[in-house]
């Protein structure tokens, strides 16, 4: 009798996932391009990914290189998003605005950076997303018809300046002053990194109006004023700098510059307070720009590493290459974590400040890592600017230096939350 | 004529630019974790039905309804279409059987009672679906309708408030133009317009827009199928070609491969 014929290989027997547990879906989700998988995101969020992405993919890699090149801003993408209505996304409904929360503006920032527009992009109409906040808050209702509509319409430009060349982040020492006159102030004094300044119709100013000796309070003495910017009384220079050519950032020198009364914002000599309202969402924002550059460099070196073929093989077959791009992506997503807790927990009303401060570190360390990660990935393409990997790399910059550098920020950590003494 | 009530059905499809792979039962596209949006041709009808509005010509655009089919995330597209500016939406409940969906002629029998029930008298819709291709609906709802149709649209005009509408096509060779009276079908080509991005006010305003929730059985349509899909295979890989030095070296292997 014949043994029953057993093949020599069993065939594999493919088991059956049941519908609905088999999650891995076929596209990789930090390879396509804005994509909207996030589980994590609300309806509202999710909607203004979608937007966002549609219009930004309008504007590719090419756009950003040619106008980094060219040192020309991005009118284009600037008007594109002020049409749609998209600079009012947090100001109120009455003049045009959204009024949604700081969770979808730092989605809109996010994605606008994400779409390879990097720090150009976001800078470029950063301004008008929260900057204008403190009018929203403390103007008049005749001060925000006259200023929030045309800058939500995009009629209008402007530009913020605190910082000046001598006292850097220690806000509360500023120099620039402002007199009384007969019917408003005269400003003197200086200010730098004021981004947009060439072309801002508009600046929010914050000038010393009662010397720092004769104040009652520390925060007290400093004055906000939105006024008109291109007078002849104000010189503006711009400063050459690493990276974001296409957006200017300058020096300012201004004297016997005549500001009127109905330009000043709230209270005199409470200038500094309603400044502070608004930090936390800047640093949310400027946290959800960094993320965008480093999820688009990853992108850039998840892709390039599965075309690029050397020895036979994809070069993000290797662990080594692909390894490291793992690990920023867990990097990445962990500070977007924190930064959209943060921007929850900002519209919710908590004013604390140690998720918004920590997750704009993480996720600029993270994106700076991301950065560099994409242009080793890329070899000596990633030096070549056609790949567009080294200009996010000068950009990524930005995110770690400002509004707030990495040191302030671990003094506040360490001195807020690890109750440890002031070192400063 | 009084106003025009405009119906403009769309379908929740994969993203155009998303590269479709087939699922592993090779029974249909893989749509699971992959991105979905507004069906390009749809996203056309809605911008003509909003132009036609925005036009203010001889017929004054009375309501624009947007309609879609399908399963729970069809709603997305609606508000899509609301923000884009139709007046409101019906979300027809169809539960994904992992068939495809409903087979053009329920889609169109489904249609030709919601144009009964609501009065309509103009559908403009896209003159494909990007997911299965069929480009059936159109035809086979003014065949239902008996009204007259024009399909792949490149322009439309209405002419005067007697519902005289001309159509631009393109053909074989150049364009057709095509006279018909309303109510009538329309479906609509890339060539028509060039559809807007919403503004964020439209968008937000699109979530209190209504939007009805109906079923098959509501408008007394059945989902029966009449086809069954064997099998949903990819393209063979494309072959690597060959380089020749010059144009005799083509000439040459082109005779070896008889095409001369």
């Amino acid at each position: 009798m014949q043994a029953p014929r057993i093949p020599r290989f069993l065939p594999l027997k493919v088991s059956r996932v049941p519908r609905g547990i088999r999650s891995r879906s076929l596209h990789a989700r930090a390879t396509e391009f804005l994509q909207s998988q996030d589980p994590d995101l609300s309806e509202s969020q999710r909607t203004v990914r979608e937007a966002i992405s549609k219009i930004c993919s309008d504007f590719p890699d090419s756009y950003w290189a040619q106008i980094d090149e060219s040192h020309q801003f991005p009118t284009e993408l600037y008007e594109a998003l002020a049409r749609r209505g998209w600079l009012g996304i947090c100001l109120p409904q009455r003049y045009g605005g959204s009024e949604l929360g700081i969770s979808e503006a730092a989605v809109m920032m996010q994605t606008i950076a994400e779409s390879g527009a990097g720090m150009t992009g976001a800078s470029s109409i950063h301004m008008n997303i929260f900057g204008l906040e403190p009018v929203a808050k403390y103007g008049t209702e005749e001060q925000k018809d006259r200023w929030l509509t045309p800058l939500i319409a995009g009629r209008q430009r402007a530009c913020f300046g605190v910082t000046e060349p001598n006292t850097g982040l220690d806000t509360l020492q500023l120099q620039a002053t402002a007199r009384r006159s007969r019917d408003g102030y005269v400003l003197s004094g200086q200010k730098v990194w004021i981004s947009t300044a060439q072309r801002a119709d508009k600046i929010l100013i914050l000038v010393r109006t009662t010397p720092r000796d004769r104040v009652k309070k520390p925060s007290q003495g400093l004055s906000l004023f939105y006024t008109d910017l291109q007078v002849p009384e104000v010189q503006i220079t711009e400063i050459p700098k690493m990276g974001r050519a296409a957006v200017d950032t300058n020096s300012l020198f201004f004297d016997n510059w005549h500001v009127s009364m109905e330009d000043r914002v709230g209270e005199e000599n409470e200038g500094f307070r309603m400044i502070l309202h608004g930090m936390n969402a800047e640093r949310i924002l400027i946290g959800a720009e960094a993320l965008g550059l480093g999820f688009a460099a990853l992108r850039r070196a998840a892709l390039y590493s599965n075309n690029r073929h050397v020895f036979g093989r994809p070069i993000g077959q290797n662990q080594g290459i692909q390894h490291p791009l793992a690990d920023s992506w867990m990097k990445l997503e962990a500070a977007r974590m924190m930064i959209y807790q943060a921007a929850r927990l900002y519209d919710q009303g908590y004013t604390g400040g140690e998720y918004a401060n920590a997750g704009k570190y993480l996720a600029a360390e993270a994106a700076f890592e991301g950065c560099e990660r994409a242009i080793l990935t890329h070899g000596g393409m990633g030096y070549a600017k056609e790949y567009h990997v080294e200009r996010y790399l000068r950009e990524v910059f930005i995110p770690r230096i400002a509004p707030v550098s990495r040191e302030m920020i671990l003094n506040y950590i360490g001195e807020r939350v690890l109750g440890l003494p002031r070192s400063y | 004529m009084s106003g025009l009530r405009i119906l403009v059905p769309v379908k929740r499809v994969i993203d155009y630019a998303i590269k479709p792979r087939i699922n592993k039962a090779q029974t249909g596209v893989e749509t699971a974790g992959v991105k979905h949006s507004l069906n390009p041709f749809d996203e056309l009808s809605i911008e003509e039905a909003v132009r036609l509005r925005e036009r203010k010509g001889p017929i004054k655009v009375e309501d624009i309804l947007a309609l879609s089919a399908g399963g729970p995330k069809c709603p997305d597209v609606l508000r899509t279409a609301m923000a884009m500016g139709a007046d409101r939406a019906f979300h027809i409940d169809v539960p994904d059987k992992g068939d495809g969906g409903p087979e053009p002629l329920t889609i169109a029998k489904m249609l030709q009672a919601v144009v009964k029930e609501q009065n309509v008298n103009l559908v403009l819709l896209g003159k494909q679906a990007i997911d299965g291709d069929q480009g059936q609906t159109g035809q086979m709802l003014a065949g239902l309708l008996g009204w007259p149709q024009a399909t792949q649209a490149s322009k439309v005009d209405i002419k005067d408030d007697a519902g005289t509408v001309e159509i631009t096509h393109e053909v074989d060779g150049g364009v057709e133009t095509l006279r018909a009276k309303l109510p009538m079908v329309i479906t609509t080509d890339l060539r028509l317009n060039e559809p807007r991005y919403a503004s964020l006010p439209n968008i937000m305003k699109a979530k209190k827009k209504p939007l009805e929730k109906k079923t098959l059985a509501d408008l007394g349509v059945e989902d029966t199928r009449r086809l069954k899909t064997l099998k949903v295979t990819e393209p063979p890989p494309r072959k690597g070609g060959g380089k020749v030095e010059d144009v005799d070296g083509l000439v040459s292997k082109l005779k070896e491969l008889g095409a001369l």
